[in-house]
């Protein structure tokens, strides 16, 4: 579907619906004791109201406050897991976690279904089905490393993996140790060469962006190209992208004949897919979530409580999950972006201009591999 | 609406990212500045070594005669900003508008970039000790019978510059005339002087080959010191803590330089006031160079209190006053932050604020879109005493009770120390003292800069180390 096709009303208005309906359908699922996570139903009990019985739409949602990241530190992490999939093989991932208790999410079978979602959209003719990837992202307890493997093997290939502790990184970082971090970066970026070399047929990579200018670098200062590689396909995220970036990696990095696909997502939410990046669209990164199951909106960025509804206003991101294994109400991210509009393929809101938020930019290490 | 372009090896590159620079009083938008990512430099700099090879083709003189006419086309003619073009008048009303300088400071500034270029010849004489400058270029070259060999350690020489203090440009000037390309990471609020002393070195005749311009967030400055093999930063007591030792970095941080009083001198203090005035104020007090303590065994609340009486006065004045002599703060909340700093230090026994009752009104004045912060002149009884050890980024001093023979080991690190003495004893201490940079013995300003002297370190050794280099006699003579 043509994403710069007019969005018509009432695909907008199909798409909202829906979203309502899903939200009645995931409360009941969260809230009602044979299916629900122990913690929402205690949550229930001294809430004083009746999620399954007062929400009916998306807005309702409001009723619930924010999601607290800090309830998702320490354990027992299985009073996140909802009762309908107690006895099902569960996973645990973590976000940060370089000082204290990182964060966890349970997770049993999101992370296969959103990159399955995601498959859906990556172009045949440059991610070709059956062919091998490399992850060349953070290892470790993190979603995307098992995400990105599943991803690879839906589309029927097999996924080669380097070790990169990004704990490590910014621990690096915060101590100024540079030579040091750049001895790392070589170390990743040695592994992936490796790969490569390996004669391995690797056509498709998961990469984050400064990742991918380090073994771009490397490829050239060793007369190759990531094109002379074989790779054709390249799903980038993981860490801050901008615009400038997406264009010089397509324009100095890349080549035309490879395929730079961007996301935006992290533990808690998923991923949100970008719209192709185009040069006539001046590389823009518009990010839109994967709808119904989950919501990006943005928030003004003085006050937290009142949300951004005009196109090409500035907020701060607010994510909510909403999928029958986890549910997050009006998470406040560390990011602020751009509102952006709907569009043929996702008729429902996006996001664009993705960066730290600005009360936390000074004190947040970002961009770490 | 001037927009600057990213320069790589002199070619224009429009970024997809802009920063916007602004009126510090009125908020007027005055460029827009193209913002590069660090994987730009990280690819640029494997064109380096063309940097220098271009460079190479000039013999030195050529490069210093470029460098005189860059120097005046700088001050005088109509150069190249941006996408648009500038006078020199215009470029003091933008350096001021975005940086809160006085415009008469910006012209001063201005003058003394071109009085460096104008004095290369001079300048890398005194440097290199009058070492033959194709010596430099071909590598050796026999000096007074003796064969002499020098390698430069780096095609290119990064720069991590600041926004506050357009004087600190004069120590990347001398570099193009050395044969060695520039990668300039410009501060965020003074993009001006980079660009226009660039254009100037290319209409002079400077390979556009041989220079790259950077703009950018701190990433680009993090990529600009992995990259190049040497790199001059400026930053904080932080930065200077965090390359402290590191080969391939000179960094400049705060100056925290000082007068001394001798003892021999101190009772005659009232002759040196006007030259502690002078290197605590002059520029706003924001130079690494301006005085930060004024020491003394005795008659130190005299001192104070003179200073104080002298500086205090001193108002915020609209930057196109020609008697307007404090630089407004453009970050927001940085004035505010230092007030507060100084309010804290100031609660510790035997510290007191002389200028609160000559100011005759707060320290911090507080305007709608920028700060100012009034001369502060502190009385510290103690060495001891936090306040001593303070710098900030305008007229600020601590004028501080010390005996003399406990001086060296209290003052700490010290850029310029003008110690006023007579006293050949103390001179030798003085002398013999590491942590003292530039020194200057007697009645000079602190200020007084001679660049015929290396400033905190010689920048020719930075660049270049001397080597052994044997070669035949007839292959030596040629």
């Amino acid at each position: 579907m043509s994403q710069t096709a007019p969005v018509s009303p009432d695909a907008v208005k199909s798409a909202a619906q829906k979203l309502d309906a899903h939200v009645r359908d995931i409360v009941q699922w969260h809230f009602s004791p044979e299916t629900g996570a122990p913690f929402w139903l205690e949550w229930a009990k001294k809430a004083g109201w009746n999620p399954r019985t007062e929400v009916t739409s998306f807005d309702d949602l409001t009723r619930f406050g924010h999601f607290e990241d800090e309830w998702l530190r320490g354990g027992p992490v299985r009073r996140w897991v909802p009762g309908a999939y107690a006895n099902k093989p569960t996973y645990v991932f973590e976000t940060g976690g370089t000082t204290g208790i990182p964060k966890s999410r349970v997770v049993v079978d999101d992370f296969r279904i959103d990159y399955e979602m995601l498959s859906e959209t990556l172009p045949d003719s440059h991610f070709p089905k059956g062919s091998n990837w490399l992850m060349l992202g953070p290892s470790g307890p993190r979603r995307l490393r098992l995400a990105v493997e599943h991803l690879c093997q839906h589309r029927g290939g097999i996924c080669f993996c380097v070790d990169l502790d990004p704990r490590w990184v910014v621990k690096l970082i915060k101590r100024g140790a540079m030579a040091e971090l750049k001895l790392y970066s070589d170390h990743v970026i040695d592994q992936a060469m490796t790969i490569l070399s390996a004669g391995h047929d690797i056509k498709c990579m998961f990469v984050t962006p400064k990742l991918l200018d380090a073994l771009a670098g490397r490829l050239e200062a060793e007369g190759s190209s990531i094109e002379k590689t074989g790779i054709t396909g390249i799903f980038c995220g993981g860490t801050e992208m901008t615009a400038q970036w997406a264009r010089f990696a397509v324009e100095e990095l890349l080549g035309p004949k490879v395929y730079l696909a961007a996301c935006y997502g992290n533990t808690l939410m998923g991923l949100a897919r970008a719209r192709t990046l185009r040069p006539e669209n001046q590389f823009k990164i518009v990010y839109h979530a994967p709808l119904p199951r989950a919501v990006i909106q943005l928030v003004d960025v003085d006050d937290n409580e009142k949300i951004v509804t005009q196109h090409g206003q500035t907020g701060r991101v607010m994510i909510t999950t909403l999928t029958k294994e986890f549910f997050v109400p009006r998470f406040l991210e560390r990011d602020e972006a751009e509102l952006e509009p709907p569009c043929a393929e996702f008729p429902w809101d996006g996001v664009s201009g993705v960066r730290p938020y600005r009360v936390f930019a000074a004190t947040t290490t970002v961009g770490v591999y | 609406m001037i927009h600057f372009p990213i320069l790589r090896w002199g070619e224009p590159y429009k970024s997809l990212e802009v920063d916007k620079v602004f009126h510090h009083a009125t908020g007027e938008q005055m460029a827009e500045v193209s913002q590069a990512n660090a994987g730009l430099i990280a690819r640029d700099m494997r064109q380096a070594e063309r940097a220098r090879a271009v460079l190479r083709e000039i013999p030195c003189k050529d490069l210093l005669a470029m460098c005189r006419q860059a120097g005046d086309l700088f001050m005088n003619a109509t150069l190249p900003a941006g996408d648009g073009s500038q006078t020199p008048d215009e470029f003091v009303k933008c350096q001021s508008a975005t940086t809160g300088l006085p415009e008469h400071m910006s012209r001063f500034n201005m003058g003394k970039l071109a009085y460096v270029l104008q004095n290369l010849e001079a300048i890398l004489t005194s440097l290199t000790r009058g070492l033959d400058f194709e010596i430099l270029t071909r590598g050796y070259g026999m000096e007074n019978g003796v064969m002499r060999s020098y390698q430069a350690l780096t095609p290119v020489l990064g720069m991590v510059l600041p926004s506050n203090s357009p004087g600190v440009h004069g120590l990347w000037l001398p570099i193009i005339p050395l044969q060695i390309g520039l990668v300039l990471k410009p501060g965020p609020q003074e993009p001006w002087t980079p660009w226009r002393m660039c254009q100037a070195f290319f209409q002079a005749g400077i390979p556009k080959q041989a220079i790259s311009i950077y703009p950018g967030a701190a990433e680009v400055g993090a990529a600009v010191l992995t990259h190049c093999p040497k790199t001059l930063i400026f930053g904080s007591t932080a930065t200077v803590e965090r390359y402290h030792g590191n080969p391939a970095v000179q960094v400049h941080g705060p100056g925290f330089s000082k007068i001394l009083l001798g003892d021999d001198e101190v009772d005659h203090w009232e002759k040196f006031i006007d030259l502690m005035a002078t290197s605590i104020a002059i520029n706003s007090g924001r130079g690494c160079i301006n005085c930060s303590g004024v020491w003394a065994s005795r008659h130190t609340k005299e001192i104070a209190d003179a200073l104080a009486q002298k500086l205090g006065p001193i108002k915020p004045l609209p930057p196109t006053d020609p008697q307007a002599a404090l630089a407004a703060f453009t970050v927001k909340g940085q004035a505010e932050g230092i007030d507060k700093d100084i309010e804290a230090a100031l609660k510790e026994p035997g510290v007191e604020d002389i200028t609160a009752k000559y100011r005759g009104g707060d320290r911090l004045v507080k305007m709608e879109r920028c700060d100012y912060l009034r001369p502060t002149i502190v009385h510290c009884g103690s060495p001891a005493a936090a306040m001593a050890k303070k710098e900030y980024m305008f007229p600020f001093a601590t004028v501080v009770e010390c005996p003399q023979d406990q001086m060296l080991a209290r003052i700490g690190q010290t850029l310029v120390c003008s110690a006023i003495t007579k006293d050949p004893k103390f001179s030798r201490a003085l002398l013999d003292a590491r942590h003292i940079d530039r020194l200057n013995i007697g009645a000079l300003p602190t200020v007084q800069l001679n660049w015929f002297q290396p400033h905190e370190g010689s920048i020719v050794d930075f660049l270049f180390r001397a080597r052994a280099y044997q070669t035949t006699a007839a292959e030596a003579s040629k």
